[in-house]
């Protein structure tokens, strides 16, 4: 296959297939819901829509999201052939109606019309010592990115400290003030630590983990456990209308900080959690949910 | 399940209440950010036949131009209602609006106005573009399409029992606010402040 094709491959995947995973977390939420309530009607309708994009080939959600590009390749690779293989496949994937075009110039106001514009496709690129490419790729609806938060330890109003409480408490009130608007259920990632841009950075990684996945470190995996059973008491429910799952899991990680700063940040995926990798290996392509 | 088609009588309107599953029929019109602006500043003309007893869905959604011209929907999910709080009000009186439809829910000045000019909000399943895309049975019309571009035009739409709840009612009542609430009071138990 020619690699700009199997990017749109991967796009078209991103956008039309969720991950088992998240269909499966989704199933269950179903199941606990109580008969005749809006919330099982919109559990129900959610996973007709989802088997629908998947079989029609068709995004599961109008918002296609912002397109966010994680590679990791081996020294040697040329980042500007990856980055330009994949604003065409871009351009491609929305032109077949993949993706939404949903790259605005922020000072004309004027779409772009297919995803490529300024940091747009955005990608983040490391290097590693392997000799594959590994690409993630996430698709970020702009309605749950709008409720993502950023919290400064101490806060005050809340009485949080600088401490795992503090971090616990700030995240209550953060899924509070989403309530349905990030669609709900959610999933969260969050970054305790770092700078205020690697806090951010570090709670966007979290969402490649497979639902149900703990941290490896138990205080942060007995944590994880307790907010998201915490925050399922809110009874704000799926899209906000009441009911036992507003969250379907909670994804933690932590940096060291500057002994002056110590932030929170949280971002929202909502249910349509759209993430997708693929594996180049001496020019063939696989891909995983 | 109601089945309601449009056009909307003030009578049938102030019959549904909040938690009320609704399926709609019809032609209505999408509308969001730019086109609200345009409705409040200009008050055009052009949409007002579509929207007299009729339903504006908030909705940017992704369109299919067809070799014959013609057009189809793809996707087309709710899109968040909030950002048209400041214009929804004045919209729903001048254009005789029954109903919006969309996500989020909205706040005092809307839920007033469905109260003093008889219209509900409706709320879709957001994020089930798909699904939704597959009750647009026609594109009747599209304004301000070169204007606006895609996800801002007015898009007028028949659909075909497009499934919906009430969650502001023409009475005065709004789900959102219940949860909010309710949800307030558990999160500062969990977190441990007083009133």
């Amino acid at each position: 296959m020619d690699l700009t094709e199997a990017f749109v491959e991967l796009l078209r995947r991103a956008s039309t297939d969720l991950p088992p995973d998240v269909e499966q977390a989704l199933k269950e939420a179903y199941e606990r819901e109580d008969e005749g309530t809006p919330a099982k009607s919109v559990l129900r309708t959610i996973l007709t829509n989802v088997k629908l994009a998947r079989e029609n080939s068709v995004p599961m959600c109008q918002d296609t999201g912002s397109l966010i590009f994680y590679l990791d390749m081996p020294e040697g690779e040329k980042e500007s052939y990856y980055k330009d293989i994949i604003r065409k496949a871009a351009a491609i994937a929305t032109e077949k109606q993949y993706l939404r075009p949903n790259a605005v110039d922020p000072i004309t106001g004027k779409n772009s019309g297919n995803n490529v514009g300024k940091n747009a496709p955005f990608f983040h690129i490391s290097r590693w010592d392997k000799d594959i490419i590994r690409v993630r790729l996430l698709l970020k609806g702009g309605g749950s990115e709008n409720v993502g938060t950023q919290y400064k330890l101490p806060y005050a109003p809340l009485k949080a400290g600088r401490d795992l409480e503090g971090v616990r408490k700030v995240i209550i009130d953060a899924v509070y003030k989403a309530q349905g608007l990030g669609c709900a259920p959610g999933t969260l990632g969050i970054g305790i630590g770092g700078d205020r841009t690697t806090s951010y950075m570090l709670s966007k990684e979290q969402f490649f983990r497979k639902m149900g996945e703990r941290h490896p470190e138990k205080v942060i995996a007995d944590f994880e456990m307790r907010l998201k059973d915490e925050l399922n008491q809110l009874n704000i429910g799926p899209m906000g209308f009441g009911g036992k799952t507003t969250v379907l899991d909670v994804f933690v990680d932590y940096q060291h900080r500057h002994p002056a700063t110590f932030y929170v940040a949280i971002s929202y995926n909502c249910w349509a959690f759209r993430r997708k990798t693929m594996i180049i290996k001496n020019g063939e392509v696989t891909y995983y949910d | 399940m109601i089945k309601l088609k449009v056009p909307i009588s003030e009578e049938e309107i102030r019959k549904l209440k909040v938690g009320d599953e609704v399926l709609l029929s019809g032609i209505i019109v999408t509308a969001r950010d730019q086109a609200h602006k345009l409705m409040v500043e200009k008050k055009p003309d052009f949409i007002r036949p579509y929207l007299k007893e009729s339903v504006i869905y908030h909705c940017g959604p992704i369109v299919k131009k067809n070799p014959d011209g013609s057009w189809s929907f793809v996707s087309a999910g709710p899109t968040t209602s909030i950002r048209e709080e400041p214009y929804e009000a004045d919209v729903i009186c001048e254009y005789n609006v029954r109903g919006i439809i969309g996500k989020g829910g909205m706040r005092e000045k809307t839920l007033e106005a469905l109260q003093r000019c008889g219209a509900v909000y409706f709320h879709a399943i957001g994020g089930a573009g798909a699904l939704i895309a597959k009750s647009v049975k026609r594109v009747v019309d599209v304004f301000k399409l070169e204007e606006f571009g895609t996800p801002e035009a007015f898009w007028v739409i028949e659909v075909e029992d497009l499934p919906l709840v009430v969650t502001m009612d023409s009475h005065g009542n709004s789900l959102h606010e219940k949860i909010l609430k309710e949800s307030e009071k558990k999160a500062k138990e969990l977190i441990g402040i007083q009133d």
